[in-house]
């Protein structure tokens, strides 16, 4: 017994059970002392509080605060030799390598589980009328599949951004390690609670939780809001972490413009992270504070009214992804010229364009709001602004195109996810224009169109290069390769299975199929596109099924990585694999431009007094 | 490359580590103004030109307490980077001291004597909402002025060393300066 409680993890969770069982227990002694009328739900949100509490005390990781508010000394985050070996990835760690791939794996286990809500509803609309779930059911598991992969997929580029950020800027850790760890930690109660809304009867919103129906709901949307807002707060403290890392970690002399390119979109990804989900946060708080104390924000019949809580949802939930999908073309624009031997066309107007995206992002949020009833005189502005993001998105794809064009490609399996990233995006991106548009958006919204323009641009923006950057870093975290075998039948499956299911989804929309509905009229003709739509969707799945099979398969048994092996010219390839334990032996010298493969002879980084890894034969 | 070594070195000092941790607390600060900046919105999208019923004099009683309290915030960090432990000490307890009298005053007192309550219409949401979120950063603010004010009492604080004063003191006066948006909100635009 003594034996499970040293991993964090396990702590952790039971200080949650604990905190839940104190926060239920004491607001229910409260309303029983003050003769109230007894309601679960404040007792389940302050529940659900104490409990996220719970498990971050348990877990330790208010420790160290604790002890400098008391005023003791604390050491240097960077100068705890931490034990070395897998048990220190189930608890607290300070090591920005560490806490990357711990951010990998929620990630990935969240991918699942949002995956698995998908295939359960998918199931359900092979055909007309409830097969095997009731209305309630179905509405609480597409708003979780929501909910849950867009806390995975912040988690992921948390992942990515953790582990990478510091090793391309040269730096031993991230600006403020003990906030790090916490940012990883509280997301994981925040997940758990996010889950637990299906104990609590479900909610019948959708991820956009809209009032008034989430006032009248059944009470797990409270969960569902407090789960969402503990994620949040793990996204913003990251952001702050990310953007005080890059803008004072830098190796002395790597100056911005000679930042290797992902560091500016994850800069760019940040500085929305950072201020715009506060909003989300707020207008859940909101929600949950109308419920529980009746105040009036949303409900028209209290002087409410529910158009201001698309504006402040909105005002996150649309630059949300700009955040998803920054990151990922960070890295496309980050491995492009390492696997065509070419320079990145055009620097300077990508890492420009990052910044384009992130401020117009800001400025467009109101296009989800064409047909809510919003004031008429913001349409056609809001139609512009929306249509202007098209303008710093079609700079990074010059950028590509010209990259590649002569270029001399390998296509290796991280190109190939690549090619297919940047294949869907431009999908995800040619039939955004329609829903832009007020005219066509009139017609189009709420449609299974939606969905398909949706899950192109994610699956363009982050899917495919999140599975790009995992095959292309997973030597340098495990010191051995992925099977490329395994790789292509992964790539195939996901890129046709997600073709299918999208251009699926776009023309049924059109034809009228309405989104988030459990039951469809046979007469319209929908049932065929339906299992083909559902049974691409298996295809995907089987196709992530194949990934976990590589990764388990290469970590215990792939071809050990020696040296450089996709000969690059960034730094972290310039070190043995995995990362020893304080990154670099001696500082960087940055000596040359980050991606002039044409040159050949210049370097990027020099690492002095320790010899360069050899560069490996293919 | 001696000149590269120094520039590490510089990196790990003090100075560059308090220069890092003042860019996080901006950061912070920027990050925590959208969610006043996201009520303030629903003020006046929900109540545009008409104001709820409040206490005039409550409203400038605690204002006033609010804006000199953050004189002798400024006072106390003035007084640490001067070496001056003892007039440290006395600004410090006279912040947190006016700093529990604003929360009395608008918990203790304005929400007690105001005409509706939380569930009253959207006058009674705006009101508790934005005095409630900002109450609770002071509060939080008082608790770092404690641990500033008990510390600074065991003598941890030097004129060369005091981040933790001089961020308590930052956050201090950026609650303050959201009241002075949320004051006029809430007390002098519009009509009843």
């Amino acid at each position: 017994m003594r034996k499970i409680f040293q991993y964090g993890l396990v702590r952790g969770i039971f200080g949650q059970i604990l905190g839940m069982a104190l926060g239920y227990g004491l607001v229910t002694v409260l309303q029983l002392l003050s003769g109230a009328r007894l309601r679960a739900e404040p007792a389940w949100v302050v529940g659900g509080a104490f409990g996220a509490i719970g498990f971050l005390i348990a877990l330790g990781a208010f420790t160290d605060w604790f002890r400098m508010a008391k005023g003791e000394n604390v050491p240097e985050p960077e100068e705890i030799e931490e034990p070395q070996g897998g048990k220190r990835y189930w608890g607290l760690s300070y090591d920005h390598k560490v806490i990357g791939v711990q951010y990998g794996f929620l990630s990935l286990f969240l991918l699942v589980l949002g995956g698995l809500f998908g295939l359960i509803f998918r199931t359900e609309l092979l055909a007309p009328q409830l097969q095997f779930l009731s209305f309630n059911l179905f509405n609480t598991l597409i708003g979780l599949h929501g909910m849950v992969l867009i806390a995975s997929i912040l988690m992921g580029i948390a992942a990515i951004s953790n582990y990478i950020i510091p090793l391309l800027i040269g730096a031993r850790d991230m600006a403020f390690p003990r906030l790090n760890a916490f940012s990883f930690w509280v997301a994981v109660p925040g997940a758990l609670i996010l889950v637990w809304s299906l104990a609590l009867g479900g909610f019948e919103t959708g991820w956009t939780g809209y009032p008034p129906l989430s006032i009248r709901g059944p009470m797990g949307v409270q969960m569902f809001f407090l789960g969402v807002w503990l994620v949040g707060w793990s996204s913003i403290l990251g952001a702050l972490n990310l953007i005080a890392t890059i803008l004072r970690m830098r190796t002395p002399g790597m100056s911005m413009f000679r930042m290797p390119i992902l560091a500016w979109s994850v800069l760019a990804t940040s500085i929305i992270a950072l201020t715009a989900t506060q909003l989300i946060g707020l207008s859940f708080q909101l929600v949950l504070f109308e419920r529980l104390l009746g105040m009036g924000f949303f409900e028209p019949s209290n002087g409410g009214n529910p158009i201001l809580f698309q504006h402040l949802f909105w005002f996150y939930s649309h630059p949300a992804v700009y955040i998803f999908v920054l990151p990922g073309l960070g890295v496309i624009s980050e491995l492009l010229p390492v696997f065509v031997r070419k320079p990145l066309f055009g620097y300077k107007w990508v890492a420009m364009s990052s910044l384009g995206i992130a401020l117009v992002g800001f400025l467009v949020w109101a296009h989800h709001m064409f047909a809510a009833g919003m004031e008429e005189y913001l349409r056609v502005p809001f139609m512009y602004s929306t249509l202007l993001v098209a303008v710093p998105t079609g700079v990074k794809f010059f950028s590509w195109t010209a990259t590649i064009w002569q270029g001399n490609i390998r296509l290796r399996v991280p190109m190939l996810f690549i090619l297919g990233s940047i294949i869907i995006f431009l999908l995800g991106g040619i039939t955004g224009p329609m829903l832009g548009t007020v005219s066509t958006d009139l017609h189009l919204t709420d449609t299974y169109y939606v969905v398909g323009h949706f899950h192109a641009t994610m699956f363009g923006g982050y899917i495919f290069p999140f599975f790009a950057a995992l095959y292309y870093w997973f030597p340098k975290i495990t010191g051995r390769q992925m099977s490329e075998k395994l790789g292509q039948w992964q790539f195939w499956l996901l890129f046709i299975g997600f073709m299918v299911m999208s251009l699926g989804q776009m023309r049924i929309g059109m034809l009228g199929m309405r989104r988030r509905i459990a039951d469809y009229d046979p007469a319209m003709g929908f049932q065929i596109p339906n299992i083909i739509i559902t049974l691409a969707g298996f295809m995907v799945a089987i196709s992530v099924l194949i990934l976990f099979i590589n990764l388990y398969r290469s970590a215990r048994f792939g071809k050990v990585a020696v040296g450089n092996v996709w000969q690059s010219r960034s730094p972290e390839w310039q070190i043995p694999s995995p990362t020893p334990q304080h990154n670099y032996p001696v500082p960087l010298r940055v000596v040359g431009e980050p991606y002039d493969y044409a040159g050949g002879s210049e370097q990027y980084v020099e690492l002095d007094g320790a010899a360069p890894a050899a560069h490996a034969a293919d | 490359m001696a000149t590269q070594t120094s520039a590490v070195e510089h990196m790990h000092s003090y100075a560059y580590k308090l220069r890092t941790s003042r860019i996080g607390l901006w950061l912070f600060i920027l990050s925590d103004s959208f969610v006043f900046a996201g009520l303030l919105v629903t003020r006046f999208y929900l109540l545009g030109g008409h104001r709820p019923e409040l206490e005039q004099m409550v409203g400038v009683i605690v204002t006033s307490v609010l804006l000199i309290s953050s004189f002798f915030m400024n006072r106390a960090e003035v007084e640490i980077s001067r070496g001056n432990r003892k007039g440290f000490i006395t600004s410090t307890a006279i912040t947190m001291a006016l700093g529990i009298a604003f929360l009395i005053g608008v918990v203790g007192v304005e929400w007690q004597i105001a005409p509706f309550g939380p569930a009253d219409g959207a006058q009674g949401a705006v009101f508790y909402m934005m005095t409630g979120m900002h109450a609770f950063h002071v509060l939080t603010g008082v608790v770092f002025l404690g641990i500033i004010l008990r510390n600074g009492l065991r003598g941890h604080y030097s004129p060369e060393r005091h981040w933790a004063v001089e961020a308590a003191a930052n956050y201090w006066h950026f609650v303050d300066v959201v009241w002075i948006f949320y004051y006029p909100a809430l007390y002098l635009i519009g009509t009843l």
